[in-house]
């Protein structure tokens, strides 16, 4: 089966393509790519009955092209939670937003610290996944940090990356060996730069609003001394660091220093409620602003954009964290924290785009390729022979969040209303076009 | 005359008019307090519920008589025995108690935020009665109302609060409803429980007690939870006595019209000596005494009922 999308502005940093081409897909792969007049032998549209207006053929005339999205970052619940999302719910709320591969976190229940709980996750991946899932294993025995888990075997079973998300590696001597092990295999770890004692059972960002709130606060040193911890780490064994959901602008200039110095494999993401709102969302005790990381002040909202601008932080994730509607209409303290994030990523991204933050080259490096690279996976790229992972985009879109129309069962939101401009409005992933309303 | 809201969520949402209403209102309650027949008929026919989640003597015998002063039908929801127990959430149990028909719910829970979740919630009017570390509006209410009294205005006057202000909820309303009236606050007490940010709220911080209460006009002493006893936050009640207890020898920096207030339940011998908080310049009996003619005023200024 044959596919061109002609006529679209295609975007491929992998490539240096940034460029009005025509793509050709055969059999679910990228067969070939090529500008707009000079079409290649394979791609004349009167073969295989591939005519403009059916369905062989997208017109993409005044729409961004680009690799589907990739994003590391992604709680999808199963098994153990399907109340709040199933790999089913969780895969169609990435194709929503132009994501076609997701890397799960492993704090399910059970936690992902065996393989077979890793095969079981991709058996129902494949089953009923409509996007790309890669399992990430946990860097220790039921995310107690005291033993690691059996991360040679979740590799081999298809874990791409090890993390304990949800909570840090307190022990130091274990994140120690958690990254020396990890050189058998080439898998980043992924830390969740938190510490426990020093947060205390904060829930939002310490300062004069969660005085004003009556919140118990988190200071920004919470992280900031597990990130310059775990850099110091990363340099002591050589193994591969991935820190996530960087919040703090302390952390960008540790970040930012240790990748100067260049001595240790460190990367780093963010999510885009880090560059979009602040700790004032918090404001009349709104839980779906309630997340962990908490949301910061406005100078480490800068400090994050300056940061995705020179490259410190290679990423944008969403750690998509949903959840049900009863748990997130309570008390402020007593609600789990975690935005549904994968529907309004691109959306609040491309905001990067319009203020001169980033190009859209960039952005594309930030969503696709980046992080397909750190965890090694074939994607994030449309040369030719790769997957046709696709992700088309209207820059020109303006629309407004409804969180109720999600198709993640997480509703959980603080961009609900909110208008955005910049949406994807086909996917195509495991050869299925999705077009999208 | 009555408030332009509905709800009393904290005194952070009252204009400095809103404080002046409830104190002038209250000073009508307290001469009906001292007749003989101490109870009006001005809100006949209304239901209170006092729904506590958390343990409470005064503020619930205070609002109970309050409520009872103005002729309402007043239960005392109890939450250990309640569905509470059961799971059932929050809204839920406040839900069905706006269906039984209360007009008033009077809230106390450990997370903060609740009075707010509450007020968003249901139609019956909330009073907060504490949440968490947040506020206790009807405490600072009644503690404006004992300044005046005895300092005849609020405006430039020199407060110090002392103690535990982090956690504390009275302390966070009092900064609030003082500034509001134009007073000029200072906070003594270990950095450990006065942050430094705390700067912020337009407050002076001091760790020295006898450079914090140099010229005062008021203190407010803050009850230290013995729960935070062990967690860092100091060394031991004794020394804490010793770097912030009120003495009478303290007291003597202070301006010497100076008046003592504490919200209670005091530890003697950890915050207040007992002859300073039995002394002549203590006004903490007062306090419970003005706290019923106060609840009584924001009961009747919510209740829309036209004076």
């Amino acid at each position: 089966m044959k596919l061109l999308i002609k006529n679209g502005h295609v975007i491929d940093p992998s490539q240096g393509i940034d460029e009005t081409a025509d793509i050709l897909i055969e059999d679910g792969k990228i067969k070939e790519i090529s500008g707009r007049g000079e079409p290649a032998g394979g791609m004349k549209e009167n073969e295989s009955g591939m005519k403009t207006g059916e369905r062989g053929v997208i017109d993409a005339g005044g729409l961004i092209v680009m690799p589907g999205l990739v994003d590391i970052h992604v709680h999808f619940r199963e098994p153990g939670f399907e109340y709040k999302e199933t790999i089913k719910s969780g895969a169609g709320a990435a194709i929503r937003g132009g994501i076609t591969s997701v890397c799960c976190m492993p704090n399910t229940n059970p936690v992902n610290d065996n393989s077979s709980i890793t095969q079981f996750i991709l058996k129902k991946a494949a089953m009923e996944g409509i996007c790309n899932i890669y399992p990430v294993g946990c860097i220790t025995k039921g995310q107690k940090g005291r033993e690691l888990a059996e991360m040679t075997m979740m590799h081999e079973a298809g874990c791409v990356a090890f993390s304990d998300d949800g909570r840090p590696v307190e022990d130091s001597l274990m994140m120690r060996r958690a990254l020396e092990y990890s050189r058998v295999f080439d898998a980043p770890v992924i830390s969740h730069c938190e510490d426990l004692m020093l947060a205390a059972g904060g829930v939002m960002n310490e300062g004069l609003l969660s005085v004003l709130l009556g919140l118990k606060g988190v200071p920004a040193q919470a992280e900031e001394i597990m990130v310059a911890r775990d850099i110091a780490l990363a340099e002591l064994t050589g193994g591969r660091l991935h820190l996530a959901h960087v919040s703090t602008k302390g952390s960008v200039e540790l970040i930012r220093a240790a990748k100067k110095r260049g001595v240790a494999a460190i990367s780093a993401e963010t999510c885009p409620h880090y560059f979009s709102i602040t700790e004032e969302a918090v404001r009349g005790y709104n839980t779906n602003a309630k997340v962990n990381p908490p949301l910061r002040g406005r100078e480490d909202l800068e400090a994050i954009k300056k940061g995705l601008a020179d490259g410190t932080i290679d990423v944008i994730v969403t750690d998509h964290a949903p959840h049900h509607m009863d748990e997130k209409v309570r008390e402020f303290d007593l609600a789990p924290p975690g935005i549904s994030g994968l529907e309004t990523s691109v959306g609040l991204s491309m905001k990067l785009v319009d203020e001169g933050v980033l190009t859209l080259k960039q952005l594309v490096e930030k969503m696709a390729l980046n992080p397909a690279g750190i965890v090694g996976i074939r994607k994030g790229s449309i040369k030719p022979g790769y997957d046709a992972d696709i992700c088309i985009i209207d820059t020109e879109r303006e629309y407004r969040v409804d969180a109720a129309g999600f198709s993640s069962k997480g509703r959980n939101t603080p961009f609900d209303k909110w208008d955005l401009k910049g949406k994807p409005v086909i996917t195509i992933c495991k050869g299925v076009v999705n077009e999208l309303s | 005359m009555s408030l332009k809201s509905r709800d009393l969520i904290g005194i952070k949402e009252l204009e400095p008019g809103d404080i002046e209403l409830v104190l002038d209102t209250a000073a009508g309650f307290k001469d009906v307090l001292g007749r003989d027949i101490k109870k009006v008929p001005a809100l006949r026919g209304r239901t209170v519920v006092n729904l506590f989640y958390e343990p409470s003597t005064r503020t619930r015998t205070s609002f109970e008589l309050a409520a009872k002063r103005l002729s309402t039908d007043v239960i005392n929801f109890s939450v250990s025995t309640s569905s509470v127990v059961k799971g059932e959430t929050l809204r839920d149990t406040a839900m069905n108690i706006q269906a039984l028909g209360a007009d008033f719910i009077i809230v106390r829970h450990s997370c903060a935020g609740t009075a707010h979740f509450l007020a968003k919630n249901l139609n019956a009017s909330v009073i907060n009665a504490g949440d968490g570390t947040n506020e206790h509006p009807t405490q600072a209410l009644l503690d404006l109302f004992t300044i005046k009294e005895a300092k005849g205005g609020i405006s430039g006057l020199n407060v110090a609060i002392v103690g535990d202000v982090l956690h504390s909820r009275v302390a966070k309303s009092n900064i609030y409803a003082l500034k509001k009236l134009g007073a000029r606050v200072r906070l003594i007490g270990p950095p450990t429980l006065i942050p430094a940010y705390m700067k912020e709220l337009g407050v002076e911080l001091y760790t020295d007690m006898n450079e914090g209460l140099k010229d005062v006009d008021i203190i407010m002493m803050l009850r230290i939870q013995m729960e935070r006893q062990g967690k860092g936050f100091f060394p031991s009640t004794d020394e804490y006595f010793r770097n912030w207890g009120l003495t009478s020898e303290r007291i003597s920096r202070a301006k010497k019209d100076v008046i003592v207030m504490h919200p209670g339940p005091m530890n003697r011998g950890v915050e207040i000596s007992s002859d300073v908080a039995d002394g002549r310049m203590s006004v903490i009996l007062e306090q419970v005494t003005n706290g019923l003619a106060v609840r009584m005023a924001v009961l009747y200024l919510l209740s829309g009922v036209k004076a």
